[in-house]
């Protein structure tokens, strides 16, 4: 089932309807945080705002379902994505085997959405071009 | 902070079949029987109970089912450490005089379904749905591991280790009557069994059965009166973490754990060294190991070379998971109850694989994934 937006996630999903992966950071600290709320949860007073993140990471871990729920391709990888802005995101890897030969941790991937509908495209990532 | 020892469990039921089902009750009636059999087993009846807790029913649920009229009422419910976040509270309740007998109760249809509320992670706009749920995973074991490649890759540690955990085990089931898997497994057998989720395979997931347990506490100066040996709390923790696994602040350790174990070993003022036998809720083979580290029976990355070794296998200097565990005795899906009761049948000398003379026991479980955690220590003796 597509997730659905709340008032706190709305610029998030928003932004990933342009291809944009926006989170937020702590303006004095420039420390970023996810997932998305009003206020950053090591300093709730301080002020925050919304950046478009990199797009690069690096595989931090991930399983390997072979009991994919409908909608599904056959087995598929539940990835954790290390951004280089510091926080991590659960994701899929796409354009890629689904496998431990071609899943490594730690090698560099980039932000690759998948478009759901008109309201919702996810945060997929792919290997990085030319990793 | 609690003193040790002020209050002791003087009742406990636990119903687990080797078949792993109970087709007969509905999951309030699981609550409902354990309870009546704790309480048998402390010779009281429900009006001598005022204090209530439980997790997979509401306290409402149970006090009105077994006819209880409580002064206390606790329904923290964070997944399969609840039990022992009951006890932890259940001590503060008794210490501070809102309740003298408090009965903790567990029962989940959680193979055959009877009963059962569903699984409340469904709504589109929760912080799992948003943020986790959309990856697809198919429940526990898709999710709870996937921190572990990780942590098998920063500590160098083999899918056989991993898979040692699970055939260790499997040596305690063998021994208990009640385990539903006592056939005994080789390293071969675990990394050749279906696969669930790379790298978990069959053998290294829990079982999916129904099951009961309950437990009565009350002030220690009582507890000499009650029929059985009574088990005293020396100190206990709890925390929580995130409802998203994947949001866990290191993937090789768990902040819950690391908060949980130390509060109750600081309460109880034991050393590690101190304890005669240990419960880590495992509901995946990497639990234990998590476990031994977070809590520092050993040091980060050294769990599955101390668990390989040998140490916590039958006649081990420190038998782990005696009961055969999540993995080979029973899981019902908030395994918890299980550890405890396992926990106080060594403390009353009356498990069977019985550990020769432990007088501490420390009984150690997880909420959700890596959600939550509640710490348990007990012992046979007043400090």
């Amino acid at each position: 089932m597509a997730p659905q937006a709340t008032p706190e996630t709305q610029p998030y999903w928003d932004g990933l309807k342009e291809g944009k992966l926006m989170i937020q950071r702590n303006k004095a600290t420039g420390k970023a945080y996810f997932p998305p709320r009003p206020f950053d949860p090591s300093d709730p007073w301080a002020e925050v705002e919304w950046f478009q993140a990199s797009g690069k990471g690096t595989l931090l871990s991930y399983v390997i379902n072979h009991r994919p729920p409908p909608g599904f391709d056959g087995p598929t990888a539940i990835a954790v994505v290390q951004l280089a802005e510091g926080v991590k995101m659960a994701t899929n890897i796409v354009d890629c085997p689904q496998t431990p030969e071609a899943l490594q941790l730690d090698m560099a991937l980039e932000l690759a959405p998948t478009k759901v509908n008109d309201e919702i495209t996810l945060p997929t990532w792919r290997p990085a071009k030319g990793a | 902070m609690p003193t040790p020892g002020k209050v002791a469990i003087v009742g406990a039921a636990e119903m687990v079949s080797p078949l792993g089902v109970f087709p007969e009750y509905s999951q309030l009636g699981l609550h409902a029987e354990a309870g009546i059999r704790a309480m048998k087993d402390a010779g009281l009846k429900p009006s001598d109970i005022d204090g209530v807790a439980c997790a997979g029913a509401s306290p409402t649920e149970t006090a009105f089912y077994l006819g209880i009229t409580p002064t206390y009422v606790d329904g923290t419910q964070v997944g399969g450490c609840s039990f022992m976040i009951h006890v932890r509270h259940a001590v503060a309740a008794i210490e501070a005089g809102l309740a003298t007998t408090v009965l903790i109760t567990h029962g989940e249809s959680g193979k055959s379904g009877i009963g059962r509320g569903g699984y409340p992670m469904g709504a589109r706009q929760s912080l799992n749905a948003q943020f986790e749920q959309w990856t697809g995973p198919t429940g526990p074991p898709s999710m709870f591991t996937i921190p572990v490649l990780h942590y098998l890759k920063k500590y160098n540690i083999t899918q056989e280790q991993l898979a040692m955990v699970a055939v260790i085990q499997r040596e305690y089931a063998a021994k208990n009557p009640n385990a539903m898997m006592k056939d005994p497994i080789t390293v071969e057998d675990v990394l050749n069994s279906r696969m669930i989720a790379y790298p978990f395979r069959l053998l290294m997931c829990c079982l999916v059965t129904d099951g009961a347990g309950a437990l009565i506490l009350t002030s220690a100066d009582r507890a000499k009166d009650f029929p059985t040996k009574p088990v005293y709390i020396l100190g206990t923790g709890e925390s929580v973490e995130t409802p998203m696994v994947t949001q866990m602040e290191d993937f090789s350790s768990s902040r819950a754990f690391r908060v949980a174990g130390p509060t109750a070993f600081r309460e109880a003022g034991i050393k590690h060294s101190d304890v005669d036998h240990l419960m880590i809720y495992d509901a995946f083979a990497h639990l234990p190991l998590y476990g031994l580290e977070d809590l520092g029976f050993v040091g980060p990355g050294e769990a599955a070379a101390f668990i390989g070794d040998g140490n916590t296998r039958p006649g081990g200097k420190l038998p782990l998971n005696t009961n055969g565990g999540g993995l080979s005795y029973t899981h019902s899906g908030m395994y918890g109850m299980y550890a405890l009761q396992e926990s106080v049948r060594q403390m009353r000398g009356t498990a069977p694989a019985q550990v020769p003379g432990a007088k501490i026991s420390v009984s150690h479980g997880v909420g959700g994934m890596f959600a939550a955690s509640g710490t348990v220590i007990m012992s046979n003796e007043r400090p």
